[in-house]
């Protein structure tokens, strides 16, 4: 049976995304070892909780150059919510603390005049080139963003006060705004679709 | 856009759903996780889960229900009822909830919101307000409904959001398993206080009092009667809603 490693930052909500592999057939270990981050041929960094608490505990645990090395080098990693903006170099939630930067950009707030969090489901459209990532709904829980899709990224748009980043991909690294762990059958399918480019990549 | 949310709620004493009006005269409804199941499949877009045990036993239920559900549910899942310190959260959060509700014990100490926003989020710190018309406004109704604040609802929704309460679940106590429609006027008066999401609960028999809600200013809407007693299925009032204009995800 196939092994996914799940990073707990925190307070993320581990049981959700470990049931969703489960779902998929899939085991799953949970760590917080860096040597795990490095070497382990499926990861998965899920992320709720504020920008710089999370990645002040990334650099407690020793993960930061673990995970910026498996991403650049496209090792099999799904990253979620907060793990997204985490590539970012930096979010304006947390002004000062520094992001993986593996992404050229600073995660930005929501529009104002809109409702925050975003706690719903919205529609994601996936642009030209996605080859895990389809339209569809998906539900987020988010109060900040990536605004446009990287330079060497495919990505899938949604829109919430503005047209922000519901997803991006790059071989077996996908990250998500959404969570697909939430995200009913669709989102099922898109860890099921992940789970096979990253066997293909191992 | 971001779409509106049709949730089914899990009324759990004991680990089995129970169902009442204005609280009171439970009966049962049925095995939670069959019942998630079916819900999940037929298009629901959230489930919540409130566990109205009077006991500490059926509180070690309650967590044996979050993780059964847990395993089969797709879908974001709140889960209320006993939740006083923070551990209590966690404990929940580990079973498989992604969402905690605070009723009771927020309005006896709100602290408990502040803690709860700081350690999970205010996009996990939703809170549960009990509400009851007094006339000329609504006030905060507590203990499942059996003690009534004086506390103006309004005002605690906008004190609780300060402290980090990221959505309201809001029910009417007047309409709580009456069937007689969503209470709109404190649905319009409460999307006028607080910025966060609000879920509508109480009094829904339909698709039309759903339309009503979300065009008052709610966000999601709750149903749990209509749902158990089989009167209709996610899916046949999400297509029932689409007809009425309201745009839902299936």
């Amino acid at each position: 049976m196939s092994e996914v490693v799940l990073i707990r930052t925190g307070t993320a909500n581990l049981a959700s995304v470990a049931a969703a592999f489960h779902r998929a057939g899939c085991g799953v270990r949970v760590t917080t070892s860096a040597d795990d981050a490095a070497t382990a041929a499926r990861l998965v960094l899920p992320g709720v909780g504020a920008f710089g608490a999370v990645a002040e505990v990334i650099d407690t645990l020793g993960l930061r150059a673990p995970l910026a090395d498996r991403i650049r080098a496209g090792r099999p990693t799904l990253a979620i919510c907060l793990g997204l903006q985490l590539l970012a170099g930096g979010s304006e939630e947390s002004p000062g603390a520094a992001g993986l930067g593996v992404i050229g950009a600073t995660a930005t707030a929501l529009a104002d005049g809109v409702r925050r969090p975003q706690l719903g489901w919205n529609r994601v459209a996936a642009g030209a080139g996605c080859r895990l990532l389809s339209d569809g709904s998906a539900y987020f829980a988010n109060s900040f963003k990536l605004d446009a899709v990287p330079d060497g990224w495919h990505g899938a748009l949604t829109d919430h006060g503005g047209e922000f980043v519901a997803a991006v991909e790059r071989g077996a690294v996908l990250a998500c705004q959404f969570h697909p762990e939430l995200s009913g059958a669709w989102g099922q399918s898109l860890v099921e679709r992940w789970l096979a480019a990253a066997g293909e990549a191992v | 856009m971001l779409l509106p949310r049709i949730i089914p709620c899990l009324d759990v004493k004991d680990g089995r759903v129970v169902k009442g009006v204005r609280f009171q005269g439970l009966r049962d409804a049925g095995d939670p996780v069959e019942l998630a199941s079916a819900y999940a499949e037929q298009g629901a877009d959230e489930l919540v889960i409130l566990d109205v045990s009077a006991t500490p036993e059926g509180r070690g239920h309650a967590l044996d229900v979050v993780r059964a559900v847990r395993a089969v549910l797709p879908l974001p899942l709140t889960v209320g009822g006993g939740v006083r310190v923070v551990a209590d959260a966690e404990a929940l959060l580990s079973a498989g909830a992604d969402k905690i509700a605070t009723n009771t014990a927020a309005v006896a100490r709100p602290q408990l919101l502040d803690e709860l926003a700081g350690r999970f989020g205010c996009q996990c710190t939703v809170l549960a307000l009990d509400a009851a018309s007094n006339g000329n406004g609504w006030q905060v109704v507590v203990r499942s409904g059996r003690d009534r604040t004086g506390r103006d609802a309004l005002a605690w929704a906008a004190e609780a959001v300060t402290r980090g309460a990221g959505e309201i679940l809001l029910t009417s106590w007047d309409r709580d398993g009456t069937g007689a429609g969503y209470d709109l006027e404190l649905l319009a008066a409460m999307r006028r206080a607080v910025p966060v999401p609000i879920i509508a609960s109480g009094g829904a028999a339909g698709p039309k009092h759903m339309a009503e809600a979300l065009q008052a200013g709610a966000d999601a809407v709750l149903a749990a009667t209509i749902f158990h007693d089989g009167h209709t299925t996610v899916a046949d009032l999400k297509a029932e809603l689409a007809g009425l204009g309201v745009e839902v995800r299936r």
